[in-house]
């Protein structure tokens, strides 16, 4: 293609882009001069280029639409949306042509004659009829133009009413035959005689060429009057900031930039890339031969670097608003066809990022601005009902924070409603009901990212056409990006895209699993949270799903060698370091062995068999020379994400089996006489303590630690009270009111959650029974024994003595702190989580010493025959129910020694009867 | 000799058996070093290392060949090649000699071979003392047979 041509395609795109948005401007305020004027001239070079190239139809096609754009600007004609969509059709048309050109090079074939009437006719509305009756034998021109509203017939209708009389004066003057040109002047055209006669009177340089003379001078007092006229409208607009300034920029750049080719970009960064390379492994050189005579040199080789880094990331970087220059006119373009008004608002369209991000967010960001005027803003008259201006606004804003750069677009239209979504991804087969009623509703509202959603109830000309956010989030995603959004009903949605400022170097983290390396891009790093002996956090484990305690929340964790499948070198001891990532609005902990150093490492894309591993984004070399893997935090968080919704739902399946099956607790495993774990209801446990065994006495043959100001009585967990000489002793808490006793044990072993079921009862005295505990037989250790003993000595009750009771409670809570009470006390406790459970229970035949639980039950079980001899023991927060039928007595739920001694003796009353 | 009568092979040993890979597909040879294993890959992905400065990825043959793994002592050679703009590495037990051999004594690959080997062995020289298979070294990297590969 011609060189000229190729030039002329890039900057007529470019010029071509700013009309779309800066008309889109202008029709929201036709009183904006300097707009009209940018406008103008942007259209006006265009032609002007054409002209010169000799490319026919554009210049046609360019001239009629500065015809018209120049009677709004003369004050001749006012702009109305309909003038302004043919102008937005012409600036289509050019497009189509320009892609004709550029495909083939050079313009091809068709006739702008349709459109260029209608430009015409609309300029010449006011001044000539013979257009405009020629125009006649067609379809009426200006409703031609698509969707024409009410005003479009006013000027229709006026404006040869009024004119008419000049329209023959006008037409004569216009249907001058040109002898230069050969052929009839168009409207507005000047013979060239004329020009060349104006070109003369012009000073010199500023006239560019032979065409442009005359329009050039206006131009330049248009461009003179820009900062003044400018400022005020501008500041009125807040969508206008950028008029004037970019006005003037375009001024600027024109004498200090040059064009250079991409690819020459490319290949300067690519060299960049490797320099850096060789600097990190210069670094690396030095550092192991602690060779001194290099370290000054290498310092300055290194800042050079740096430098020439910089720089050439700079040549990669462009305002962010080349990607939206576009959706002015989307936005526009939906606004007319949908019936919507909607405010478009920019705001840090300056702010910088490497121009291949760039070209990889546009498409996104169209789709979403689309999709907010489309789904999001709500019709004028429903915005009112709603109580809210019938003008939607849709705000795009980007910034700059840390390495990233983030681009907001907000609506303040009608929300995403979870229930709808709920309903949409339930028929979409998306999730379950019960999954559903677990998730919040962000959670729901994010289900706008999977793959294969979509909102829409109708498919428009907009979006809603099967490509959804799912691909968008893909998309931001495939750059390292991060999007999420935050909707609430009836205020409007808001979407946060984070992404990398560049692709190409990013900043590390080098960390260590098991003896591989691997660098985790800083850009999705939260925090770094130390883990395991010797710091504040340790990974708990709660049935098999770990996590960490993190400012007073839990935050599931993985070690990155389950994620990787890498041999794991101890699956219970993760220690190490957490690196909490973010990814998806999902906040997810990483276990690596350890964090090495941080680098900034060239991204060097996967070879084609792994470019499917969701782990890696892509492979770097390190100073050392090294290969190492680069994880893609996305894909991790998924992965982790993935587990601990399964988790999630184990432990929520967990807790919900306890609703039916009361006996299931946590149980601390402890080692106590002898190898084999024994169990602790863990909800009997005060505190966990450890003493130095120095610090234990023998006070009147029993022992005892001070403890808090106090003394604990100490009893051994394995029956024979003997205590270590040195070294620490750890110790279980219990406290019955004012009371504490501490039971010792050899050592602390873990925490199982399961269900207890006692497989055998036990003759010894201090051990409920025996249950299977992961595998093991394990000894379920009577603690009450266990404290009255620390107490008093060896207390009298003996497991023989248990008697079963029925505890009828409707309160999860209250069950998960009375089942275990009762079970320490030496009953077998069976539950029934309301009275369904409890008369079941009683028509199977059960029988009890004692019915403990919510009086009102209680008293209703009574009434209705169950249990008529049986003891009832009600237990509220207040113990203050009065006035129920058939209870023995109602005991406050805190007061725990005087519950179980009134069962006790409830029980035993029984027993006697 | 004529170039168009006679194939250029790089004679190499994998396990127990003798191929050739035609000289014009291979870039050079190296020893690699270092390689990095990538967890979860496809288990014929040896690794990735660093070759002055690119990263190869690493396609171990006995792997994809199906013979017992080497163990990890055992030193190895590679075959590098360029496809598209990717570097790869072919690990091999051992490298010997560049051999031409007249293109009329290349024998289709026998049809009762097990199909592992059929996708990436274009056919059987028999020279002397023992059979000489011919690699298709880009089927052995990318996994696709030949005619798909090309």
């Amino acid at each position: 293609m011609d060189e000229l041509i190729g030039e002329f395609l890039s900057e007529t795109s470019e010029s071509l882009d700013t009309i779309d948005a800066e008309l889109v401007r202008f029709e929201a305020d036709p009183t904006d001069r300097s707009t009209l004027d940018n406008i103008f001239r942007l259209l006006h070079t265009i032609k002007g280029t054409c002209g010169f190239l000799g490319l026919v139809r554009l210049e046609a096609v360019a001239h009629a639409g500065e015809t018209l754009l120049g009677k709004f600007r003369d004050g001749e004609m006012v702009a109305d949306s309909d003038a302004v969509t043919l102008v937005l059709h012409s600036l289509d048309r050019i497009k189509e042509i320009l892609n004709g050109l550029e495909e083939t090079g050079a313009e091809p074939v068709g006739d702008d004659r349709d459109l260029i009437d209608r430009l015409e006719a609309m300029a010449m509305g006011q001044s000539a009829a013979a257009p405009a009756a020629e125009a006649a034998a067609e379809p009426t021109p200006v409703e031609a133009a698509p969707e024409p509203e009410p005003e479009a017939e006013t000027i229709q209708d006026e404006a040869p009413a009024e004119m008419a009389e000049d329209a023959e004066g006008a037409s004569a003057e216009d249907t001058d035959f040109d002898p230069l040109l050969g052929r009839e002047l168009r409207p507005g055209e000047v013979s060239l005689a004329d020009l060349e006669a104006a070109f003369l009177a012009a000073d010199g340089p500023e006239a560019g060429g032979a065409e442009d003379g005359v329009e050039e001078r206006v131009d330049a007092t248009a461009q003179a009057e820009t900062p003044s006229t400018a400022s005020q409208p501008a500041a009125a607009m807040s969508a206008g900031e950028a008029a004037p300034g970019e006005a003037r920029q375009t001024g600027a750049r024109s004498q200090s930039t040059i064009r250079v080719n991409v690819d020459v970009l490319e290949s300067l960064m690519t060299t960049v890339s490797e320099l850096v390379l060789a600097r990190n492994q210069l670094h690396q050189l030095s550092r192991d031969n602690e060779d001194s005579t290099l370290k000054t040199p290498l310092q300055r080789l290194s800042s050079v670097t740096s430098e020439l880094q910089d720089g050439v990331m700079k040549t990669r970087m462009q305002p962010v608003g080349d990607a939206w220059r576009k959706l002015p006119r989307i936005v526009r373009d939906a606004c007319q066809d949908l019936g919507k008004k909607i405010r478009f608002v920019t705001d840090g369209e300056d702010t910088e990022l490497d121009r291949q991000v760039l070209e990889l967010i546009k498409d996104p960001l169209t789709h979403m601005v689309r999709n907010s005027a489309d789904h999001g803003v709500e019709l004028p008259d429903v915005r009112e009902a709603a109580g809210k201006p019938p003008e939607g606004v849709i705000k795009l804003s980007a910034y700059h924070e840390g390495g990233a750069i983030i681009i907001k677009i907000a609506d303040d239209g009608k929300g995403l409603d979870p229930a709808k979504l709920r309903d949409k991804a339930l028929e979409k087969g998306l999730a379950t009901e019960e999954e559903l009623s677990r998730l919040s509703e962000q959670q729901i509202q994010r289900f706008i990212f999977a793959a294969g959603f979509s909102t829409a109830a109708k498919v428009t000309n907009l979006s809603g056409r099967g490509v959804g956010m799912d691909v968008v989030r893909t998309n931001i995603e495939q750059i390292g990006g991060q999007i999420d959004l935050h909707s609430e009903v009836g205020r409007g949605t808001t979407f946060t895209i984070k992404i990398p400022l560049t692709l190409a170097i990013v900043s590390a983290l080098i960390v260590k699993a098991g003896e591989a390396r691997f660098a985790v891009p800083q850009l999705s790093v939260r925090e770094l949270v130390r883990v395991g002996p010797g710091s504040d956090q340790t990974v708990e484990s709660l049935n098999g799903a770990r996590m960490i305690r993190l400012r007073e929340k839990l935050l599931p964790v993985i070690g990155l060698h389950e994620v990787l499948g890498l041999d794991a070198a101890q699956d219970e001891a993760l220690s190490g370091y957490v690196i909490v990532i973010e990814a998806a609005g999902r906040r997810v902990g990483l276990v690596v062995d350890d964090v090495l150093d941080t680098e900034e490492i060239v991204v060097k894309p996967l070879s084609g068999p792994l470019r499917g591993l969701q782990f890696y984004s892509g492979a770097t070399l390190l100073g050392d020379g090294a290969v190492i893997m680069i994880l893609d935090p996305n894909g991790v968080a998924h992965q982790i994400a993935h587990a601990a919704e399964e988790d999630e739902a184990e432990a929520d399946r967990a807790s919900k089996s306890m609703l039916q099956d009361q006996s299931r607790q946590r149980l601390l495993l402890v080692r106590a006489g002898g190898e084999e774990p024994k169990a602790v209801p863990v909800s009997l446990i005060t505190r966990l303590e450890e003493f130095d065994c120095a610090d234990i006495e023998q006070v009147d043959g029993r022992y005892v630690v001070q403890y808090r100001g106090r003394l604990l009585p100490l009893a051994h967990a394995s029956g024979a009270d003997q205590f270590p000489e040195t070294g620490r002793q750890a110790v279980l808490v219990f406290s019955e009111d004012s009371q504490s006793a501490g039971v010792a044990v050899d050592a602390i072993l873990d925490v199982a959650e399961l269900t207890l079921d006692l497989q055998m009862g036990s003759e010894r005295p201090g051990v409920i029974g025996s249950a299977i505990i992961k595998d093991k037989a394990t000894e379920v250790l009577d603690i009450a024994w266990h404290m009255e003993r620390a107490w008093a000595g060896a207390p009298q009750r003996s497991a023989s003595d248990r008697r079963s009771i029925l505890l009828v409670e409707a309160d999860a809570f209250a069950r998960r702190m009375m089942a275990p009470l009762l079970a320490a006390a030496g009953y077998d406790v069976t539950v029934a989580s309301g009275l369904h459970e409890a008369r079941d229970a009683a028509q199977m035949g059960a029988e009890y010493a004692a019915l403990v639980g919510d009086p009102g039950a209680l008293s209703k079980l009574h009434e209705e025959g169950f249990w008529q001899d049986v003891p009832r023991l009600g237990v509220s927060d207040d113990g203050m129910i009065g006035g129920l039928e058939g209870l023995a007595a109602v005991m406050r739920r805190s007061d725990r020694g005087g519950l179980i001694a009134a069962i006790d003796a409830a029980a035993q009353t029984r027993e006697a009867a | 000799m004529n170039q168009e009568t006679t194939f250029e092979y790089v004679t190499v040993r994998i396990g127990d058996q003798l191929y050739g890979a035609s000289v014009s597909e291979i870039r050079e040879v190296f020893s690699p070093q270092g390689v990095t294993e990538v967890p979860g890959a496809p288990a014929e992905i040896a690794g990735l290392l660093n070759l002055r400065g690119r990263i190869v990825t690493a396609i171990d043959a006995r792997r994809r060949l199906g013979v017992e793994p080497r163990s990890a002592d055992e030193p190895c050679m590679a075959l590098g090649m360029e496809i598209g703009q990717e570097l790869y590495g072919v690990l091999v037990d051992s490298v010997g000699e560049v051999m031409r051999l007249k293109v009329d004594t290349l024998e289709p690959t026998p049809g009762h071979l097990d199909s592992q080997w059929r996708a990436v062995i274009k056919g059987v020289h028999r020279l002397e003392k023992e059979l000489l298979a011919v690699l298709d070294v880009r089927a052995l990297v990318t996994g696709e047979p030949a005619a798909l590969a090309a």
